[in-house]
């Protein structure tokens, strides 16, 4: 299903710390692969890779202004919310299904 | 399990046929929570959640009760119709966290549909509360532990319901 693969690839994306801390950095807008590398221990290319992972796992959107490439948090927040409350209900709903027959099964019939 | 009605992007639908008569499911959804809400990954508390209560009346409190005895509210019973409406605010934020000035709406329609059978219908609404605190939307993608886990679960769930 489409709506959980989304969430576990963006969970995977987020399962490395390097990772979640160039995620972070985009927090206070778009930045540029140099300016995200900038003060962080690992090399640019590397970098450039995290994002390559972030953007397919939906998390992270490219603006291109004029020469550069700017990376930026997809806005698309509520929309994955969405997502997530369909999958949580339907789990909630099923558990409270099987309690209710299991007691009108007890009260019989 | 289906969503229905028309698609509102700022609610989610459910429904779903309950083997069972209508009143036992109004009792079993409101008194008997605890025995199906999975408590395990759906909690707010730092303690281990033990139980789910709805308080039987309009204005009554929607809380988990942890075994330490440390209650954390859900939200508040905004209408309590029995047998067939209940009304709930869910005031959890999008990072996890009780905020009772969100007041997103679950209303939960029992409608009997004969022979010990009944349809629940679950609409959870008012979710643009939650992107106008887009910043906290953010941070779900960026915590670790608990969300993280639940957000797993679900999927797993989702999965299985796809």
């Amino acid at each position: 299903m489409a709506t959980a693969l989304r969430v576990e690839r963006a969970l995977d994306a987020l399962g490395d710390p390097t990772r979640r801390a160039v995620f972070k950095r985009l927090r206070k807008g778009n930045r540029s692969v140099r300016e995200i590398a900038d003060g962080m221990a690992v090399s640019r290319p590397a970098v450039s890779q995290h994002l390559k992972v972030l953007k397919s796992a939906g998390l992270i959107l490219v603006r291109i202004d004029g020469a550069r490439r700017l990376y930026g948090i997809d806005p698309n927040g509520i929309e994955s919310l969405r997502n997530w409350l369909e999958g949580f209900w339907d789990e909630t709903l099923s558990a409270f299904k099987l309690a209710a027959e299991r007691e009108q099964q007890k009260s019989g019939r | 399990m289906t969503g229905h009605g028309s698609f509102d992007p700022n609610s989610v639908r459910k429904s779903i046929d309950v083997h069972a008569a209508q009143q036992t499911a109004w009792r079993v959804f409101t008194e008997d929570m605890g025995t199906w809400w999975p408590l395990a990954y759906y909690k707010i508390g730092k303690a281990k959640a033990i139980d789910a209560i709805v308080e039987p009346f309009s204005g009554g409190r929607w809380y988990e009760r942890g075994e330490d005895g440390s209650t954390c509210d859900w939200g508040t019973v905004l209408a309590w119709e029995p047998f067939s409406r209940l009304l709930l605010s869910w005031d959890i934020s999008a990072d996890w966290q009780p905020d009772p000035t969100l007041k997103t709406e679950i209303e939960i329609r029992f409608i009997a549909s004969g022979n010990n059978s009944t349809r629940v219908e679950l609409e959870h609404r008012l979710l643009d509360r939650y992107g106008e605190r887009r910043d906290e939307m953010r941070r779900v993608f960026d915590t670790e532990g608990d969300w993280g886990r639940l957000l797993a679960s679900f999927a797993d769930a989702a999965e299985k319901h796809g």
